[in-house]
């Protein structure tokens, strides 16, 4: 489309939810207004156009809000030529699907559990599903990739974005756990895949220094403790 | 037509992820072969086509799997695109309008209505209806924004958000005998109410419904089970 979108983007610098749109708006040349939401104090116009979860990322396209990332990359990658993001084949679209869905579904929840855990049985605990989940994410990389450097192909694409944006955090976790997520010798093709994403112009651009994650996971478990404190 | 297309679909009849695909596929006119699984011992078939979740339904086109039910729905549509309605909608913003409804249905939804039924205490089950409430009429209030004032979520025919929906069909009808609720209470949600009636009533739909005095059934062996300690022995 040519000229000027207006486009209107909610967000966290370090939320990798908002990290995984910005590369996508990157990837179509697409220009837009970023607003950095405290979410300790939500704006108006966050729960006005986000009312059913009141989360980042919200993009906002001539207006009206599109919310949670999965559907905004798949928004932008439909109506945005350029790069394509989303493999063009049905079965390969649905192969995509199927990761991003296992990554959000089952990877996600388990390393944000180790952020909230507030005891170490329960961190031990989401360690360990963490580490399951990432096994299979590494047998899906030799899947899908098939031979290539990027789950996309030979350049980055949806999954290399949706679990791309995780590996700032991973690397938060090690800092702040001692916690391999990702490792040479557990899981040579991602460790090997991270290493060409971090190191990839488009992730450069967006991702964030891990030490960011790590100071916002202390003013979280901060903010914690001052509710388990108050005893709200 | 699909004619040559070689479509089986794995199955359990009691499913309501299992029914959506079902839905799909008739609203498409698409034929398949249906293979009821037995969940409780699995078949190689689906054990080797959904190694990761090794759940139903798996959709198998051509000899290639396709798991997970909203991912089915949207492969169907896209694979065949040319039979039958579309599914999601041709606009891109409906479109991300319809996956974001649909992602709701699921993710907050589902396990709030799960949570109220199977939930493993009178603490849990409770919680469970709170959230069901909130999220039923969140739905509501989905219908009467998005829909405006056309019968379906897809507008003036049954689309992506309906066929999600519509799989909970079965359970939301059998759900006032088990549980003495009505998830869609035409008091509190008129329009969720007159949908389901609508939808139930559809051509493509009506002969795809499971039983609901089955279901009736099956919801009480299932609570049973719950209620009862396990067997020595038995496995998940």
């Amino acid at each position: 489309m040519a000229g000027k979108e207006d486009l209107k983007l909610l967000g966290l610098l370090v939320s990798p939810f908002v990290i995984r749109v910005r590369m996508a708006l990157s990837m179509k040349g697409l220009n837009y207004e970023y607003v950095e939401e405290d979410l300790f104090n939500k704006s108006e116009l966050l729960l006005k156009l986000n009312p059913v979860h009141k989360k980042v990322p919200v993009l906002i396209h001539n207006g009206k809000p599109i919310c949670e990332s999965l559907v905004i990359l798949q928004y932008v990658d439909e109506l945005f030529t350029g790069r394509a993001i989303l493999p063009t084949d049905p079965y390969e679209r649905a192969t995509a699907r199927f990761w991003a869905a296992y990554i959000e579904d089952k990877l996600c929840p388990a390393w944000i559990g180790i952020l909230k855990a507030k005891a170490e049985e329960e961190r031990a605990e989401k360690v360990k599903e963490t580490l399951a989940a990432i096994e299979h994410v590494e047998v899906a990389f030799a899947k899908c990739s098939n031979g290539n450097v990027f789950f996309g192909g030979d350049s980055i694409g949806y999954l290399d974005i949706v679990l791309g944006s995780f590996l700032f955090w991973f690397e938060a976790l090690r800092r702040m756990y001692g916690l391999e997520i990702i490792n040479t010798s557990k899981t040579p093709l991602l460790a090997a895949w991270a290493e060409r994403f971090g190191g990839s112009v488009e992730a450069k651009e967006v991702v964030p220094e891990a030490d960011k994650a790590v100071q916002y996971a202390n003013k979280l478990h901060a903010a914690a403790a001052v509710k388990l404190v108050s005893s709200e | 037509m699909a004619g040559g297309d070689d479509l089986k679909l794995l199955g359990m009849w009691a499913s309501p992820y299992v029914l959506r695909v079902k839905l799909a596929l008739s609203l498409k006119g698409l034929s398949y072969e249906y293979v009821e699984e037995d969940l409780r011992d699995k078949s190689e078939l689906l054990v080797k086509s959904n190694p990761v979740h090794k759940k139903v339904p798996v959709l198998i086109h051509n000899g290639k799997p396709v798991s997970e039910s909203l991912i089915i729905l949207q492969y169907i549509d896209e694979a065949f695109a040319g039979t039958g309605p579309s599914l999601l909608p041709a606009d891109p913003y409906e479109r991300a309008v319809a996956r974001f409804w649909a992602a709701y249905i699921d993710d907050k939804m589902l396990p709030a209505l799960n949570q109220s039924a199977m939930g493993k205490t009178e603490e849990e089950r409770a919680e469970g209806k709170k959230q069901s409430l909130v999220t039923v009429e969140t739905l509501e209030g989905a219908l009467r924004d998005c829909g405006k004032g056309k019968p379906f979520f897809g507008g003036d025919s049954a689309g992506y958000v309906d066929v999600v929906l519509g799989g909970l069909l079965g359970w939301v009808r059998a759900s006032d005998e088990l549980h003495g609720v009505k998830p869609f209470d035409p008091e509190r949600t008129p329009l969720l109410a007159a949908w389901s009636e609508r939808f139930g009533a559809l051509e493509a739909v009506e002969p795809v419904m499971p039983d609901v005095s089955r279901l009736v059934e099956f919801g009480k062996m299932l609570k049973a089970r719950l209620a009862a300690p396990p067997a020595a022995g038995a496995s998940n």
